[in-house]
């Protein structure tokens, strides 16, 4: 399989394999007008397997939410088809409005109008949880 | 203690340790001085907001309330608000803040309090949001241990019974731990065992430990605390697991004879058949103490937040 190297953009690399959809549906991308590749499942040296996703734009994007989403990400910034930066996304200290807490009991549940918010809990050491800031449920990654 | 005006107590967790001895030492005082706070409070007004009945949290926040002055409206069971009409909680806080300048509210969905403190002008105390946080049960827990052992860390603490769903058990421990100096014994059957994330707390205070076991007898002799809870029928869904289960933690005269004899039995009651009568009269038992404590605290809480100095306090920690 041969997918083109692109000009200006980001290329997401090192996403655990089978989640690059997720990715695109938390970076809020759609994929009825965004010019990009999607490559699942293909093989990694580090990983034995991993998804990657090529963008050919400028990220206004917010890529902080890789941090929850696929941590071990890595994010390449492209500039005239060359490799300009490269970082792992950090892991951001709160989301909010980006999951729906899944315990039933919560009080998100019920009352209309409020943030679905969850906050990083590192207390059972790194990289940390994500936790509802309500109920204290752990965030599940639908 | 000016910290705590206008704040809302929706868990432990957000109280700086100082606020949560400075509490405890209040209680005391108000005990020693019931007639001295009788006014601390004159002209304010609670309420009490409960969504599902439980009377004895209830009645606790509202004596408090009337034992320093002021006045209590509210209701109990979620039929007799606004919510059998579809309000939201938020809403409920926005008009209520009207009426009250404190509220303690009850809600059976975890995480309820927060939404009420973020919707209320006033101060909001949890009175217990589904099985997620009692903040003040844990404050009347600590108060009764500070009473009885005037300590609040270097103690052996055992928490005996449903230490899975427990909400009582998983508050008083991450909030002891954060005193320091806790040896926990974590004592349950192993379908019933503390969840990680308390241990996970316990592992980050560098002078805790636990040690988790199923035997009761073998352990006693060791504690300084023993907090006994009710293995909840309602979470089993066999019905021998239970009365087998249940059956394994009687705590009777014949096994707290080897107990110290500075051992506080708590419980956040009510109680089924864990703890047999005969223990009442025991001079270690402190449940019923307990109740006490849990309604001075609450004296105390609601004096702290509403900002009404309790007279003569100062004066008297000044002395000391």
């Amino acid at each position: 399989m041969e997918v083109t190297s692109i000009q200006d953009g980001i290329i997401i690399d090192h996403i655990p394999a089978g989640r690059a959809l997720s990715v695109i549906h938390f970076l809020g991308l759609d994929p009825t007008r965004t010019r990009m590749a999607l490559i699942m499942n293909t093989r990694s040296e580090r990983y034995g397997s991993k998804d990657i996703i090529k963008i050919e734009q400028e990220a206004t994007f917010q890529l902080d939410i890789l941090g929850f989403v696929a941590p071990q990400a890595s994010i390449n910034i492209v500039k005239a088809g060359k490799i300009v930066s490269k970082r792992t996304p950090g892991r951001p200290l709160s989301l909010v409005n980006v999951i729906r807490c899944s315990n039933p009991r919560c009080v998100t549940t019920v009352e209309g109008g409020i943030d679905q918010g969850f906050h990083l809990d590192t207390t059972g050491g790194q990289p940390g949880v994500y936790r509802c800031d309500y109920c204290d449920e752990e965030a599940e990654l639908s | 203690m000016g910290d705590l005006r206008g704040s809302s107590l929706v868990t432990l967790d957000d109280m700086r340790l100082e606020h949560i001895r400075s509490l405890i030492q209040r209680a005391a005082y108000i005990d020693g001085h019931r007639q001295q706070v009788a006014k601390t409070c004159a002209g304010r007004v609670l309420a009490t907001l409960f969504y599902e009945p439980s009377t004895r949290t209830r009645l606790s926040f509202e004596t408090a309330m009337l034992r320093l002055g002021g006045q209590v409206v509210g209701f109990a069971g979620a039929q007799l608000s606004s919510a059998s009409k579809g309000e939201t909680i938020s809403d409920t806080l926005k008009v209520v803040s009207n009426y009250a300048d404190l509220v303690a509210i009850r809600h059976p969905k975890e995480g309820a309090a927060r939404v009420a403190a973020q919707a209320a002008s006033v101060p909001v105390i949890n009175a217990g949001d589904g099985g997620h946080m009692h903040p003040t049960q844990t404050l009347a827990d600590l108060a009764t241990i500070q009473a009885r052992l005037g300590r609040l860390s270097d103690l052996t603490v055992g928490l005996c019974g449903d230490l899975t769903f427990g909400r009582t058990v998983h508050s008083l421990v991450t909030t002891l731990a954060r005193f320091g100096g806790i040896r926990f014994v974590l004592i349950s059957p192993d379908e019933l065992r503390c969840p990680q994330y308390v241990l996970d707390r316990i592992d980050a205070a560098p002078t805790c430990s636990y040690l988790c076991t199923r035997d009761l007898t073998s352990v006693i002799g060791d504690l300084d605390v023993l907090y006994m809870t009710r293995v909840q029928q309602e979470r089993f869904f066999n019905e021998d697991d239970y009365l087998r289960l249940r059956d394994t933690y009687i705590l009777d005269e014949a096994k707290l004879s080897g107990a110290r004899q500075h051992l506080a039995v708590l419980h956040p009651l009510p109680r089924v058949n864990e703890i047999a009568v005969e223990v009442d009269s025991d001079p270690r038992a402190a449940y019923f103490q307990q109740v006490k404590e849990g309604m001075l605290v609450r004296m105390a809480l609601e004096a702290a937040l509403l900002g009404d100095p309790l007279p003569g306090y100062e004066d008297e920690m000044e002395e000391n």
